[in-house]
């Protein structure tokens, strides 16, 4: 066991290294990498441009930057962001807490919603409540996240509201699906023939058979939760993780940008891992 | 005991109301402020810290577009235009109780000027090559000579913030209204009020009125909108044309149109010799002929009715009438005519074949326009400059870029064919624009870092500038720069479209807000605002 | 049930048909620009009233429902297979397929694919065409979208691959390809079908929310995505109910074809 559990580390830490490695390649060779808005300010002398257009010189060898940048993570120092020329360690400490907080809120809220309604329709299977959830989560999956935030800046409401309503539609398509496939196996059949009640079904029969894909779907909607995070602090102005994603995406901001990565491959990874873990998996030949 | 927990209780109950009754005036920055180092200020929202808590020798007043003295209570700027030498007020303090001397002044010139910097404020005052000398002439008195002239030289000094030279909190200790207290990154700049701000009122009254400003920092223009028409927030320094027409029709006290601004939008081509586009774009590009029917084709009055909703008006040229004095008041607009478009396209030998158009060569006159995405106003005119252009057989291709791939772009790689931008003119003098004008800078947009001009008419450009740049007095100045706008309205290597108006927000619970066109439109006079004294829940 | 599904499939043929044959009558010209009406309200001259330039706006919903309901599914069904190909597939042999697969998907779920994105845009040619432009983008994001879909596709062939009717097929001895094609894929449709139907508005979208990077579709071509942009301005929509005309028809289009796709699953 602990070595599956070494194992599992190992790979963890490769898959986090490999997702910063991968950013840093993605930003330094897209477009606009290097650039500073400064080199429009009329002010400047063809001097100052060059000097900005060399402070990041170092940063043009992606991976001889990566692997310093590596060395000096083993010492904790995560750099310094070019575009808001603050420690990347303290930018991430600040904003981390208010990032998993939101997501961590919305995807509950959007998990509580889609089981709800998945047993309600379980109980009570009408044409009329299959429609309705079905149109509710069309409707939301078709607004853009835009929206919702400036909804919920308009009632006031809290921002993981609106990943709850981003991830929400997502999930219940999903659940809503898995348990519809379910209610035709044979041992479900005949739990209802014996005159079983259907929650006792639901939660003894139908939930243990589909477990696996519902955990690996936790897994997914926690990476959703994270996406979602971005425009909706992006635009109500929270002051999260996702926020200094979007704000360092725009400015090709290299240091901060490959630390943001790797933290959301880790928590991509956590999250996966351990449904992983919690489905009770092991890697078996077909 | 009793006695002494009952003035302890009394005390603390007169300070937490004397808190609760502080005057708090909130507005939204757009953008995270990127320095609190006065010197590297480029971006709007550290401009608006240092503007609210620098102190500055000289001030342009924004109303009256004058220079006024502040820390400074004299200046004189020598006949050769190199030095300047400023007296200084008396019993001035930084806010934390550094007293203000001639040897700040010193110490924040040698910073500004620091090559290694490469400040923004301090490359203004580059004229020349050497060093900016600074001398202490008495307590009170300090001079700055510079290397070469500096033209306008007393004006520049209303950006340079003066830091402290013994105060261990170096930029944060500072001689402006207010001090920055608190700021929580992504969230706010909370500022309070300089107590040893050395202004006063005509009463007497210490300034500034309002005790504290928090800046909030909000990029969508939405939520800024909603938040101010809940009383959230109480000033909007700058308004899209939408929005203002959406609270004015519902609040029209609250809103103000002050009139053009000094900004411009504008189109230009790429006129790089070695650009990665074909050569017989190039050539089209190159042709006066082609840049002035492309101008004729469009229709600002258009642009300004449909994108801006009316508060806007066609531009001229580089200035804005709102620059009162350099703006070159004979400059007659390029009328909207698709005829005589055609007909000066005719001229370099291009047919309309059908309902395209044809070089001489027999390539479709295609080419394509970039600007940056997200910005809806540059996209809408965009689209109508498409369809404008398509009237006389032209096609063109719209491509939306994310700011730092546009900047690639047009600074770097020069690959693109047009392109749809503004300028924001901070500054009334054209000093500004010198890097625009000049044919060997990097701001030259159209066709920058040339080892000698390429045109008989840049070359006359890169002369009138340097001569207007070493000259003395206004008049002549004017008259160069004058000549300078002609040439570029002949010309065209910028197209310009609008003069956009500043559109503020005031909230009606402020007193002494009085609107300008000049940054910061709305807070130019900070230290005299103040709220209305029926403000509900904040009686004194 | 089956009448719910008859009426679904009539809305939602109705109006494809209406966005494919729009473009047939002169009236429909999603180009031109009535400066004279911006921004107008509902008239006889423009059913749905003007968008902010003047175009009109049922001629732009029309044309933007071909352009995003033709080119959104196209990704969709593309993420479909890969995350069949990436995720299933591995999933069923187990072992080192499936942890190099598991791998590859947290990458891909995490990494900031954004910058490929505008890699692909900046090597394309200045000036090509908007139908072009918008048709690599989902082209890419098809490529790009298959990480989620196969995480959980790969969970479902797990369960598959323990599961007792596999078992019993292989020693019946199946075939590989008859075991695929008769036992797997069958019980991956449910997965594979909620997928798709969530990904074509997640396409829409995207493509929306990447015109603010400059990836979306080039005006003066309409889509969906474009239109729904039009929404955040919400506050300041001044009672033009017509701007949700854009959101109305993607919601109307993709839940009809949500249930006339949901039926009953087999084994």
């Amino acid at each position: 066991m602990w070595t599956a559990i070494l194992r599992r580390l190992v790979l963890a830490v490769m898959t986090v290294v490999a997702g910063g490695l991968i950013s840093a390649m993605l930003v330094r060779y897209a477009p606009g990498f290097g650039t500073d808005e400064r080199q429009l300010d009329a002010r400047l002398s063809s001097d100052s441009i060059q000097a900005i257009r060399n402070s990041n010189a170092e940063e043009r060898n992606v991976a001889g930057y990566f692997a310093g940048r590596a060395y000096r993570l083993l010492h904790g120092d995560l750099g310094t962001s070019r575009s808001l020329n603050r420690p990347v360690r303290q930018l991430l400490t600040e904003r981390v807490g208010v990032t998993c907080s939101l997501a961590g809120k919305g995807l509950v809220s959007a998990w509580i919603a889609a089981a709800l309604l998945v047993f309600a329709a379980w109980i009570a299977p009408t044409p009329a409540l299959r429609v309705f959830t079905g149109v509710c989560s069309g409707m939301l999956l078709c607004l853009p996240a835009g929206v919702l935030a400036l909804l919920a800046i308009v009632v006031n409401g809290p921002a993981y509201v609106c990943i709850a309503l981003i991830v929400f539609p997502k999930v219940h398509r999903y659940l809503g699906n898995l348990v519809a496939a379910s209610s035709t196996m044979p041992h479900i059949i005949t739990a209802r023939a014996k005159g079983i009640s259907a929650p006792r079904v639901f939660f003894w029969h139908v939930v243990p058979v589909i477990r696996r894909e519902v955990l690996a779907l936790a897994g997914v909607s926690t990476s959703l939760a994270i996406g979602a995070a971005i425009p909706v602090e992006a635009l109500c102005g929270i002051p999260g993780v996702g926020q200094l994603a979007w704000q360092s995406a725009l400015a090709r901001d290299l240091p901060l940008l490959i630390n943001v990565s790797m933290l959301v491959v880790a928590f991509v990874v956590l999250a996966n891992s351990g449904a992983d873990l919690l489905a009770g998996e092991r890697s078996q030949p077909a | 005991m009793r006695r002494t927990i009952a003035v302890a209780s009394l005390l603390v109950a007169a300070f937490l109301t004397s808190a609760l009754c502080l005057d708090e005036l909130t507005f939204y920055v757009r953008s995270e402020p990127k320095t609190f180092n006065p010197a590297l200020v480029s971006d709007d929202a550290s401009e608006t810290v240092r503007y609210l808590t620098g102190g500055v020798l000289l001030r342009l007043n924004r109303g009256t577009q004058s220079l006024e003295p502040e820390l400074a209570t004299a200046w004189k700027v020598s006949p050769d235009g190199r030095t300047i030498t400023f007296t200084l007020r008396k019993g001035v303090y930084f806010s934390d109780g550094t007293p203000f001397t001639a040897l700040d002044v010193t110490y924040t010139m040698e910073q500004l000027m620091n090559p290694a910097l490469h400040s923004p404020t301090g490359d203004a005052f580059r004229s020349g090559a050497g060093k900016v000398s600074t001398a202490v002439l008495a307590p009170d008195k300090v001079s700055i000579t510079f290397p070469a002239p500096v033209a306008g030289l007393d004006k520049l000094f209303d950006q340079v913030a003066i830091v402290s030279s013994q105060s261990p909190k170096r930029e944060l200790a500072v001689l402006g209204p207010y001090y920055m207290s608190d700021y929580k990154p992504g969230s706010y700049v909370y500022l309070q009020k300089n107590p040893y701000y050395w202004k006063h009122d005509a009463a007497g009254r210490q300034l500034p009125h309002i005790d504290a400003l928090k800046l909030e920092i909000q990029a969508n223009r939405d939520i800024e909108l909603m938040k101010f028409t809940r009383n959230e927030i109480q000033l909007i320094n700058t308004m899209d044309a939408d929005n203002f027409d959406r609270l004015a029709r519902s609040s029209p006290e609250k809103v103000r149109d002050v009139g053009p601004s000094l900004d411009s939008e504008q189109v230009w081509f790429n006129q790089t010799a070695n650009a990665p586009i074909p050569a017989y774009k190039l050539e089209w590009f190159k042709s006066r002929n082609f840049r002035r029917a492309i101008s004729s084709a469009i229709n600002r009055e258009d642009l300004c009715k449909v994108v801006y909703d009316g508060h806007a008006q066609p531009a001229l040229g580089p200035v804005s009438p709102a620059n009162r004095f350099w703006f070159n008041a004979h400059l007659k607009p390029l009328r909207l005519d698709q005829n005589a478009a055609v007909q000066l396209l005719q001229q370099d030998g291009f047919q309309l074949s059908g309902s395209k158009l044809r070089d001489r060569a027999g390539h479709l006159v295609e080419f394509s326009i970039v600007t940056n995405a997200g910005n809806r106003s540059r996209e809408r005119m965009a689209t109508m400059i498409q369809q404008d252009l398509r009237s006389i057989g032209i096609t063109v291709n719209i491509v939306t870029l994310d700011f730092p791939s546009l900047i690639q772009r047009i600074s770097e790689t020069f690959n693109y064919e047009s392109a749809l931008l503004g300028f924001v003119n901070v500054e009334l003098d054209p000093n500004e624009q010198m890097n625009v004008w000049l044919s060997s800078s990097d701001e030259h947009q159209w066709n920058p870092r040339q080892k000698t001009p390429g045109t008989e008419w840049e070359a006359e450009i890169d002369r009138l500038m340097r001569a207007q740049a070493s000259a003395m007095d206004d008049p002549t100045r004017k008259r160069y720069f004058d000549r300078v706008q002609e040439i570029v309205a002949d010309q065209l290597p910028f197209i310009y479209l609008v003069n956009k108006d500043a559109l503020v927000g005031v909230s009606p619970l402020l007193e002494g807000v009085k609107p300008v066109v000049l940054r910061p439109q709305t807070y130019w006079n900070i230290e005299r605002l103040s709220f209305a004294a029926e403000r509900p829940g904040n009686a004194r | 049930m089956r009448g719910l599904r008859t009426t679904a499939l009539t809305v939602a043929a109705v109006l494809l048909i209406a966005s494919l044959a729009g473009s047939l009558f002169a009236r429909f010209d999603y180009i031109r620009q009535d400066r004279q009406h911006v921004a107008a309200g509902p008239s006889a001259a423009h059913w749905l009233g003007t968008d902010d330039l003047g175009r009109d706006r049922l001629a732009r919903l029309l044309h933007g429902t071909r352009v995003s309901l033709l080119l959104a599914p196209a990704a969709a069904a593309l993420s479909m297979l890969l995350a069949l190909v990436f995720g299933a597939a591995p999933g069923f042999c187990g072992r080192f397929p499936e942890r190099a697969a598991k791998t590859a998907i947290d990458l891909f779920l995490s990494v900031p694919w954004l910058f490929l994105l505008l890699m692909v845009r900046a090597m394309l040619p200045l000036n090509t065409s908007p139908a072009a432009s918008v048709t690599i983008t989902f082209l890419v994001l098809g490529i790009l979208g298959w990480a989620a879909p196969a995480r959980i596709l790969l969970a479902r062939a797990q369960s598959l691959r323990q599961s007792d009717f596999i078992l019993l097929a292989r020693s019946t001895g199946i075939s590989h390809r008859q075991l695929v094609c008769r036992h797997v894929i069958p019980n991956l449709r449910p997965v594979l079908v909620a997928q798709f139907w969530i990904s074509v508005p997640v396409f829409v979208l995207a493509e929306a929310n990447l015109s603010i990077l400059g990836l979306g579709v080039a005006e003066p071509m309409p889509s969906l995505g474009s239109m729904l942009r039009e929404l955040e301005s919400v506050l300041s929509f001044r009672g033009d109910l017509c701007r949700f005309a854009a959101l109305v028809m993607l919601i109307v289009i993709v839940s009809s074809l949500q249930i006339v796709a949901d039926q009953p699953e087999v084994y």
